[in-house]
C-alpha cells in the first residue's frame, strides 16, 4: 500500500511542481525526496517507487502529447538524438531519465529517514 | 551509520541532475540539456502541437488603436482586417512571431554577427565576416535615415516590433520554439533595428557576391594577365536577349563618366600583391529569379497575367510567409518576410508586382594605405586622414568576447586588414564601398507598392528602392504592364569595380548614381510582354557600364522570351506550366557542339551507351530523364578538362569562367587554345581531346550513379529543402523535382524557386501561389512543410483573396483570432 501511495504521490507532486515552468525542470527531485522522507520504506523500495512515479508520469504525459501530434515531432527528435526514428524509444528514454533522477532523490530521502 | 549511503545517494542525485542539465559534446556537436529537453512539461514535448489545434483566440493587447480580426484559412494563411494600417502591421508582427519567432531572430542574429553567442566559438569567423562587412553599420544607417525622412514607414516598423514583442511577452517558458530548446537559449526582445538587419541580410544574399567575386577577379587578372583574363571573363554574350529588347534607343547619359588616365597601368594591368584575401563563403551564384507579365493582347481574358518566382536558398522554415492585409487604405495579399512588415511580393485590388535580382555591381573594394599598424590614419588625396574606429563586440558562448576594431574610411569599413585576413591576403587593407551602407529608405518601396493603385503609384513607389538592384515587374487591372530596373546604380566606366580599386585618392571613386529616370525601363511594349531573368538589362548601346558580365546569366532569359513570344490566348494555367518548364536551352546549344568533337570509334561500349542516352534526350530536364544527368556530368567534366590545368597553378581561389564563355568560345573558334593541357609538354591537345577526356571521366561518374540507381535526373540532382540549422531530420530530402541551372524551373540541389506566384488581373483577381515550406515554423506542427509536395510536383494553391464580408462564412476559413485594445 505504502508503495502504491508513494508512486502516486511522487507522480502527483511532480506534476503539480512541473506546472510552474519558471522553476527548473528537475524540481520534481525535491518533491520525490520529500515523499520518500515522509513515507518510510526500505531504500530499494523507495528508489523503485520514486523511479516508477516519474517514469509513469513522464511516459503518460509524453504519450498524450505524442498521440495528439501523430508522432510528427517525436519521429524527428528520435532521428536527431539519434534513436533511429523510433518514437517508442524516445518515450521510454524520456521516462527513464525522469525516473532515474526521481529514484535517486527518493533513495536519498529514504536514507535521511534512517540516519 | 547510514550517513555514507545518504551522502552517496545525495551525490548520485545531484550528479544525475547535473549530467542531464548539461549540454554534452558528442562527435563535434552539442546535445541539448537532455533532462530539460525531454521533460514533458518543459522541453520539446510541449512543441508537439496537436494536429487538431484550434487557432481561435481572443487576444487583448495594450498598444492597439482599434479592433483587428484575423481569419485564418485552411492553409494557415492569416487574413488580417484592421481599421488602421499600423494596427495591421502590429498584428502582422504578432502573427509572424507566433508562427516564425525562432527563424526571425536567428536570421537577424546571422546578419548581426551574433551566431557565436548561440552556438559557441566555432562560428566566430562567420560573425567576424558579417561584422566587418558592415552589416550592423548598414542597418543602423538605414534606421537613422528612415527615422529622419520616412515617419510613416518608421511607425509601421515600430508597430510591427511592438506586435512581435506583445507575442514574446505572453510566451510561457515551456512555449518557446523548438530550436531554442535544442540549442539551449531564449528569445530576446524584438527591435526595429532587427527589421533593418534582416534587410541587410537580403542585401548581402542578393549583392554580397561582389565581396568575393571582386577578389576572385583580381586574382584571376593577376594570374593570367589582363589580356587572357579578358578572353576568359569576356564582356561578350552572343546569345543574350536583354530585359530591354535589343535595338532600344537610349537617351544621352546625364552623367559623363571619366575613366582615370592611368587606368591601364594603375588598374587593369596592376599585378602588385600577387594575391588577395578570400571570403569564407559566398552567396549562391544562382540567387536570381524569373518574373514576367503577359499583356492583354496575349491572354484569353484580355487582362494581364503577372508571374514571379524568386530563386533563393531553399530552407525550412521558409523565408516567406503568406498573408493578406486589409485596411481602409488597401487590401493586399502576398508573400511577406518574417521580420518585416507589409507584403514583399504580391498584389492588391488594383495592381500586382514581382521582383528579380538585377545583378548589377553595387559593391567595390578599395585598397587603402594606412600610416601604421594602428590603422588610425590613411592616405587620401595627398594627406593623412583620420580613420574613425568602429568597435564591435562578438559575444561567444562559453568563451571570451572577441572584439573587432574596424577602421572606417571615406569609402566604408575596412573589411580586410592585418588583423583580419585569409590565406594569402598579403596584408592588403581593403575598404568596402557598398550601397547597402548608404542608409536609404529601406522597405518604403514595398510599403508603397502595397498601397499602389496604378502605374504612376508603382513608379513613385519603386523610386524609393535604392540599395540592391531589383527588376520590378508590374501589372494593373487597367491593362498596363511594365518592368523597371531600380536601385542607386553606380555610373561606372568600363571595368570599374570588377577588380580591387586603388583607394589612395578620389580618382577611382564612384562618380555618381545614375538618375532613376535613366534606369532600364519598359512599359506596354509592342511584343505584348515584359520579362526578366537576371540577364543583362540592356544591350551595349546603354550608355553606362552594367558591371562584370559574369554577374548575368543568359539562358533563362532566352527561353522565357522565346516561350512568351510564342504564347497566345494564355490562361493562368498556361503560365503555371511555363513556370514549371524544364526545357534546357543551354543543352540545346551545347549538345551539338559536344557531339561535333566526338570521335565515336575511340569510345568504349559504356561510353557509347551514355553518349547515346544524351543524344536521344528530348532536352527536357524532367524527373526521370537520364539524358539530363549524362549531359550535365559530361559538361562539368569538359569544364574540368579545359580549365583544370590552367587554373591549377593559381595559389588563390579563382572562379572558373562562365559556362556561356566556354560554349560560345567553342561555337566561335574550333582552335580554342585553352583546350591544350598545359601540363603535357610535348603535345598540343585539341578540343576533341578535351571532349573525349570529358566523356571518359564522366563515364566513371555515370557508372557509379547507374549502379546506385541514381541516373535519373531528380535522384542525381537530389534537391532538398534544408532546415536553417542543416539538421536532416528537420529537412525535406530527396525531392522529386526536375529543372536546374539555365532552366525556367531553376531548381538545383539546395536552391530554386522560393515562392511561385501567378496573378491574373481580372475584376476579381485570380491568383495562385506555392512555396517549398509551410506557414508554421514549428517542426512539430503539421503545417511545417505542408506545401512541399505541391511545390515539387508543380501544383499551385488557389489564393484566397477575401473581402471582409465573405470571410466569416467562407468554407476555407477555419479559425478567427480577434485582437482588441486593452
Amino acid at each position: 500500500m505504502k508503495f502504491i501511495v508513494s508512486i502516486l504521490l511522487t507522480a502527483l507532486l511532480a506534476f503539480v511542481a512541473g506546472l510552474f515552468t519558471q522553476f527548473p525542470w528537475w524540481v520534481f527531485a525535491i518533491s520525490s525526496f520529500v515523499v520518500s522522507a515522509l513515507i518510510p520504506q526500505a531504500p530499494g523500495k523507495s528508489f523503485l517507487s520514486g523511479f516508477l512515479g516519474l517514469f509513469l508520469l513522464w511516459v503518460i504525459l509524453a504519450i498524450i502529447k505524442d498521440a495528439a501530434n501523430e508522432h510528427i515531432l517525436s519521429t524527428k527528435v528520435s532521428q536527431i538524438l539519434p534513436l533511429g526514428g523510433s518514437f517508442i524509444m524516445l518515450i521510454l528514454i524520456t521516462g527513464i531519465i525522469g525516473g532515474l533522477i526521481s529514484g535517486f532523490a527518493a533513495l536519498t530521502g529514504a536514507y535521511l529517514k534512517k540516519s | 551509520m547510514r550517513i555514507v549511503p545518504l551522502l552517496a545517494s545525495a551525490l548520485l542525485t545531484w550528479g544525475a541532475i547535473h549530467l542531464f542539465n548539461t549540454q554534452l559534446s558528442v562527435g563535434g556537436s552539442k546535445t541539448p540539456r537532455l533532462g530539460y529537453f525531454l521533460s514533458p512539461q518543459h522541453g520539446f514535448w510541449q512543441n508537439a502541437e496537436s494536429t487538431e489545434t484550434n487557432y481561435n483566440d481572443n487576444i487583448v493587447l495594450k498598444d492597439l488603436q482599434g479592433k483587428v480580426e484575423v481569419y485564418i484559412d485552411d492553409r494557415l494563411v492569416p487574413h488580417i482586417y484592421a481599421d488602421e494600417d499600423n494596427d495591421a502591421y502590429y498584428v502582422q508582427g504578432y502573427l509572424h512571431a507566433k508562427f516564425r519567432l525562432w527563424q526571425m531572430e536567428f536570421q537577424t542574429h546571422v546578419a548581426a554577427g551574433r551566431l557565436s553567442e548561440i552556438v559557441g566559438k566555432e562560428r566566430v569567423s562567420t560573425d567576424q565576416f558579417f561584422r566587418r562587412l558592415g552589416m550592423v553599420y548598414g542597418a543602423e544607417k538605414t534606421k537613422a535615415y528612415v527615422e529622419k525622412n520616412n515617419p510613416e514607414m518608421q511607425s509601421a516598423i515600430d508597430s510591427y516590433a511592438k506586435g512581435v514583442n506583445a507575442y514574446i511577452a505572453q510566451l510561457k517558458p515551456e512555449e518557446i520554439p523548438f530550436e531554442y530548446k535544442l540549442l539551449d537559449y531564449k528569445p530576446e526582445a524584438w527591435t526595429s533595428l532587427k527589421t533593418y538587419l534582416f534587410q541587410m541580410f537580403m542585401s548581402y544574399d542578393l549583392t554580397g557576391r561582389g565581396a568575393v567575386t571582386d577578389l576572385q577577379m583580381s586574382n584571376a587578372r593577376n594570374y593570367f594577365g589582363y589580356k587572357d583574363f579578358d578572353r576568359l571573363f569576356t564582356d561578350v554574350q552572343d546569345s543574350l536577349d536583354p530585359i530591354i529588347p535589343k535595338g532600344t534607343v537610349y537617351a544621352k547619359p546625364s552623367i559623363k563618366v571619366v575613366t582615370p588616365a592611368d587606368v591601364q597601368t594603375a588598374y587593369l594591368g596592376d599585378t602588385s600583391g600577387s594575391s588577395t584575401a578570400m571570403a569564407p563563403f559566398v552567396p549562391n551564384k544562382s540567387n536570381g529569379s524569373n518574373n514576367w507579365v503577359v499583356g492583354g493582347s496575349k491572354t484569353k481574358s484580355g487582362r494581364p497575367i503577372l508571374a514571379n518566382d524568386p530563386h533563393l536558398g531553399l530552407n525550412l522554415p521558409s523565408l516567406w510567409f503568406e498573408v493578406q492585409i486589409s485596411t481602409p487604405t488597401h487590401r493586399t495579399y502576398g508573400a511577406s518576410f518574417p521580420g518585416s512588415p507589409a507584403v514583399i511580393i504580391g498584389f492588391n485590388d488594383s495592381i500586382a508586382w514581382g521582383v528579380t535580382n538585377a545583378g548589377r555591381d553595387v559593391l567595390d573594394y578599395y585598397e587603402m594605405k594606412f600610416k601604421d599598424s594602428t590603422l588610425n590614419e590613411y592616405w587620401y588625396n595627398g594627406e593623412w586622414v583620420k580613420a574613425e574606429k568602429r568597435s564591435e563586440t562578438i559575444k561567444v558562448k562559453d568563451s571570451a568576447n572577441v572584439i573587432e576594431n574596424i577602421a572606417m574610411t571615406v569609402y566604408g569599413p575596412t573589411m580586410y586588414d592585418h588583423h583580419y585576413k585569409n590565406s594569402g591576403s598579403g596584408g592588403k587593407n581593403l575598404a568596402l564601398r557598398w550601397t547597402a551602407h548608404d542608409g536609404g529608405s529601406g522597405l518604403l518601396a514595398f510599403y508603397k507598392l502595397n498601397h499602389a493603385k496604378n502605374y504612376d503609384d508603382y513608379l513613385e513607389a519603386i523610386s524609393h528602392w535604392n540599395t540592391t538592384g531589383q527588376n520590378f515587374a508590374f501589372a494593373s487591372k487597367t491593362g498596363d504592364i511594365a518592368l523597371k530596373q531600380q536601385a542607386n546604380f553606380v555610373a561606372r566606366w568600363y571595368r570599374q569595380g570588377d577588380f580591387i580599386l586603388p583607394g589612395q585618392d578620389s580618382t577611382y571613386a564612384w562618380q555618381g548614381y545614375i538618375p532613376t529616370n535613366e534606369n532600364p525601363m519598359i512599359k506596354n511594349p509592342e511584343r505584348g510582354f515584359v520579362s526578366s531573368a537576371n540577364q543583362k538589362s540592356t544591350d551595349n548601346s546603354y550608355p553606362y557600364y552594367l558591371g562584370a558580365t559574369s554577374n548575368f546569366p543568359v539562358y533563362r532569359g532566352v527561353i522565357i522570351n522565346r516561350k512568351l513570344t510564342a504564347l497566345s490566348n494564355a490562361t493562368a494555367q498556361d503560365i503555371q506550366k511555363l513556370q514549371m518548364d524544364n526545357y534546357n536551352v543551354f543543352a540545346e546549344m551545347a549538345r551539338p557542339v559536344l557531339m561535333k568533337y566526338v570521335n565515336r570509334a575511340a569510345l568504349t561500349a559504356d561510353e557509347k551507351k551514355y553518349l547515346d542516352i544524351m543524344n536521344g534526350w528530348n532536352l527536357v530536364s524532367d524527373v526521370n530523364e537520364k539524358g539530363a544527368t549524362v549531359f550535365n556530368v559530361i559538361w562539368d567534366s569538359l569544364e574540368a578538362s579545359i580549365w583544370g590545368d590552367e587554373f591549377a597553378g593559381a595559389t588563390t581561389n579563382i572562379g572558373w569562367p562562365d559556362e556561356i564563355t566556354l560554349l560560345e568560345s567553342l561555337q566561335r573558334d574550333s582552335l580554342y587554345s585553352f583546350a591544350d593541357n598545359i601540363k603535357t609538354k610535348n603535345k598540343v591537345e585539341t578540343i576533341t581531346d578535351a571532349v573525349m577526356e570529358a566523356i571518359k571521366k564522366a563515364t566513371v561518374v555515370l557508372q557509379k550513379a547507374d549502379k546506385e540507381g541514381k541516373l535519373s535526373w531528380a535522384s542525381f540532382k537530389d534537391t532538398r529543402v534544408s532546415h536553417l540549422l542543416k539538421i536532416n531530420p528537420l529537412s525535406a530530402l530527396h525531392l522529386p523535382i526536375g529543372g536546374g541551372r539555365h532552366i525556367i524551373n531553376a531548381t538545383t540541389e539546395m536552391h530554386g524557386p522560393s515562392w511561385r506566384m501567378i496573378v491574373h488581373m481580372t475584376d476579381e483577381i485570380e491568383a495562385y501561389g506555392v512555396y517549398p515550406g509551410g506557414q508554421h515554423g514549428n517542426p512539430g506542427s503539421k503545417y511545417y512543410d505542408t506545401f512541399i509536395d505541391h511545390w515539387a510536383t508543380g501544383k499551385y494553391y488557389p489564393i484566397l483573396f477575401l473581402h471582409l464580408k465573405d470571410a466569416p462564412t467562407h468554407k476555407r476559413i477555419k479559425w478567427l483570432m480577434t485582437f482588441t485594445k486593452a
